[in-house]
Order: structure tokens, then sequence, then C-alpha cells
């Protein structure tokens, strides 16, 4: 009746090479621990998520509680991107900036539906999900999201942080699409793929 | 009161205070003085003048509109000191010609007046900028521009102002722009990210010294004395 779980799952077997010693999963833990709980965000508040992204900063919802009090303006000193709004192809270019001036590590929340999918605005103007620009960790669903929302995702990014590894090497590399892969699809093709639904249900996600 | 009249405050208010009007009638309420006196002082180029609302629409005859905007402006018994709003407007159907809207509003007088005129189809959309006469056209003119690809002839910095400057699409607000552009979505990010933020805007603060040559002549006046700006 497949109740009994398979030999194979019962097992857990693993390569004694590949892993890392005890001196490196405790420093791994004390890091992961260090950067999870003062991750300072960079707000790129663009429409009304940000009134809620001020509303969890403020004192009721505190967002001090998770280290993150200090909102940082300047790029260069944070750690968390929190794009909260919609991002018009205008500014696609200064959010890429942003992104780019931001040293590692860094993540960077998607919050709410305009910023992850495009949202109603399915127009000429807005970008369908800043995901076609940055790279994103964690997406809030919500129109906009209510401050216990986002702090979900907050900690969603926190459990992602502690599970980093420093002996993954893979983890901040920024990889760009190979053509000569055998799974590259040109961007063209996605177009054409997407092009009747093109909209917050089935994405183009074809960013060069 | 009536509701044109010049307001007077101070020591030569009158006793009644203005009040806003309650009820308004759709298309039976007076026209704004300012329509009749363009009427008389240019005759054929009023088309005809509506009244909706208690607002009074003049319909104009573009090549007729810098030269009744700056009558407008400067006339005593006008002073239309304030441009509010500039835009333009096409209709669905195809035949309707696209129409440019001017709010004027004049303070002294509290008279509002919207002034339109018609580009007929087949002409091309060219009208002359009212930027010489109030400078609050010189964005507005751009937005429109923007928007609906009407020239203004004699602005002096004709650019897009909400697309980016190499917009290549089109005009969104007309009527033939579909919705989602024309392009495809990967096409339009990749002409956005190929954007350069700062090919136009400088990431240096402009002070007030640099832009001494261009401020006012009260503000010149009042800084040569060393007045403090705050900074």
């Amino acid at each position: 009746m497949g109740l009994t779980t398979p030999a194979e799952h019962r097992t857990v077997s693993y390569i004694p090479e590949s892993q890392e010693g005890w001196a490196a999963t405790r420093l791994d833990f004390l890091v992961n621990w260090a950067r999870a709980n003062s991750l300072w965000p960079m707000p790129f508040g663009t429409a009304c998520c940000a009134i809620e992204f001020m509303a969890t900063a403020a004192s009721d919802f505190d967002l001090a509680r998770f280290g993150m009090e200090r909102m940082s303006f300047s790029p260069r000193q944070a750690d968390v991107l929190i794009c909260a709004g919609r991002v018009p192809f205008k500014l696609a270019p200064i959010i890429r900036r942003i992104w780019q001036q931001m040293p590692q590590p860094k993540w960077c929340i998607s919050m709410g539906a305009c910023a992850s999918t495009g949202g109603m605005f399915d127009n000429y103007a807005v970008v369908q999900g800043i995901d076609t620009i940055i790279p994103v960790d964690v997406y809030v669903p919500g129109c906009p999201p209510r401050p216990e929302g986002l702090i979900y995702g907050i900690r969603m990014l926190q459990e992602k942080v502690k599970n980093e590894r420093a002996a993954d090497k893979g983890t901040r590399d920024e990889m760009e699409p190979d053509p000569s892969s055998q799974l590259y699809i040109p961007p063209s093709v996605i177009d054409e793929l997407g092009e009747p639904f093109g909209n917050s249900v089935n994405q183009t996600r074809s960013a060069p | 009161m009536s509701r044109f009249e010049v307001v007077r405050t101070g020591a030569s208010a009158p006793d009644s205070q203005p009040a806003t009007q309650r009820t308004v009638s759709h298309r039976t309420e007076p026209a704004n003085p300012s329509a009749k006196a363009l009427q008389e002082k240019f005759s054929s180029a009023v088309k005809r003048v509506e009244v909706i609302w208690g607002e009074t629409v003049v319909y104009v005859d573009p090549a007729a509109v810098k030269q009744m905007m700056g009558w407008l402006h400067d006339d005593p018994s006008q002073r239309y000191d304030f441009l509010s709003d500039l835009t333009a407007v096409e209709y669905r159907d195809a035949e309707v010609p696209i129409e440019v809207v001017w709010h004027l509003r004049s303070l002294p007088y509290r008279r509002f007046l919207r002034i339109k005129a018609q580009i007929q189809k087949g002409q091309p959309l060219e009208i002359d900028s009212v930027y010489d006469i109030y400078r609050s056209a010189d964005w507005l003119e751009r937005e429109c521009y923007d928007m609906f690809g009407i020239r203004f002839r004699g602005h002096p910095d004709l650019r897009r102002l909400l697309m980016w400057e190499s917009y290549k699409e089109g005009f969104p607000l007309r009527k033939d722009f579909p919705l989602r552009g024309r392009f495809s979505r990967s096409e339009q990010l990749r002409q956005a990210l190929a954007q350069n933020p700062e090919a136009r805007y400088s990431m240096e603060e402009l002070t007030i010294a640099d832009a001494f040559a261009e401020l006012p002549t009260d503000m010149r006046d009042r800084l040569s004395k060393g007045e403090r700006t705050g900074e």
C-alpha cells in the first residue's frame, strides 16, 4: 500500500571527505547567527507597499526585534534590498545599480504583488517582476502585504541565511545564462511562449 | 456676491465672506465673463463657448492660442496668472479631433477658464507653446508631448518627461497604442536597462551659487545683501 518507507530512504549515506568539520560548521553557525540577526535593509519603496513597510518598522510591529531597525539608505552599508512597490521601466537601471552597489553577502526581498509579478500593472510602463532584473530570495505576496506578512518573509529570509555554508562557493556567485547550455532558451522564444498569457499568471521572464 | 468679482481682503474686505456655491446646475450656470471678452476681442478665433457644471469651456482656433493666452495673462481685466494644467484628449472615435486643453486660473478675479483647441485629423500635431507666458507650461508641455506626441512650437527643451528619452515605442496615451507597448517584454527590459541613469542627471548637488544667474531678481537682491538661505 506504499505505507512502508522504501529501503533506500531508511539509510543515510554520506561521503566523509565532502563534509565540513566541526570547526567549520560551528563557524558557519556563528557567522550565520550574526548575519541573520543583524540584517540591515535598504528600503526601495516606490508605492503603497512602502507604507506597510514603514508600519512594520514602526513601534507596533517593531522590526528592531529582528535586528533590522537600522534602515540603510546607502546601498553600500545594506544587506537586504527590500523592494516595496511597483518598479517602472525607467527605474529598472536604477534598482540594478543599487543592487550592484550593495556588497556581498546581500539578499533581496520582493515585497508585494507588483514587485514580484507586476501585479495589476500589466502595461507598457511597469517591470513584470523585479526578478527579471535582480535575483530575489523571498517573495512576499499581498497587495500590499500586512506587516505580519512582511515579518514572515523576513523570518523566512533569516532561515535561509542561517542555512548557508561558507564552504558552498556557489551561493554568492552571480550566474549569467549560458547560451551554449542545452537548457538555455533565448529571450525571444520565451516571449513567444508566454505571448498570449503575458500577465501576472504566466510571465515572460526573459530578461537579458 | 456674484461668482465673478474681484476679491478684496484686509481693510477693504467686504462684510460678506465668499462662500462655496452649494448647488450648481448642469448647463444653465452663467458663463465666465472672460468668454464674452474673448469673443469681443478675438471674434473669429473663438469657435464656441460651453458652460458645464459652472465651468466655462472656450473652443478656440489653434492658430490663435498663443495670442489669446498672452492677452488673458496680461490684460488688467482678465489677469489669468496661473496655468494649473495643460493636457490633451484623444477620443475613441477616429473622426473626432484631438483636443489640447489649458486650465487657466485668475487668482485676483477668482475665475477659472478652460480653453480647448482642436487639432483636426490629418493635420500635423503641432501647436504653439505658451512657455513664454507661463513658465509652468515647461513640464506640462513636455508631458503632453511625451504622452500624445503633440509638438509645441517654441518650447525651449521639448524632451520626454515621464518615459525615458530614448523610448522608441511611441506615445502611450494615444488610442492606437497597445496597452502593453509595441515591443516584447524582453526587448522593453533590454532597452530600459541600456539607459545610463547618470547621462542626464548629475550626481552633483546644485548649489544656490551655481544657479545664481537664473534666480529671480528679488531673490538675487536679497542674497547679494548677505541674506542666509538656510543651506
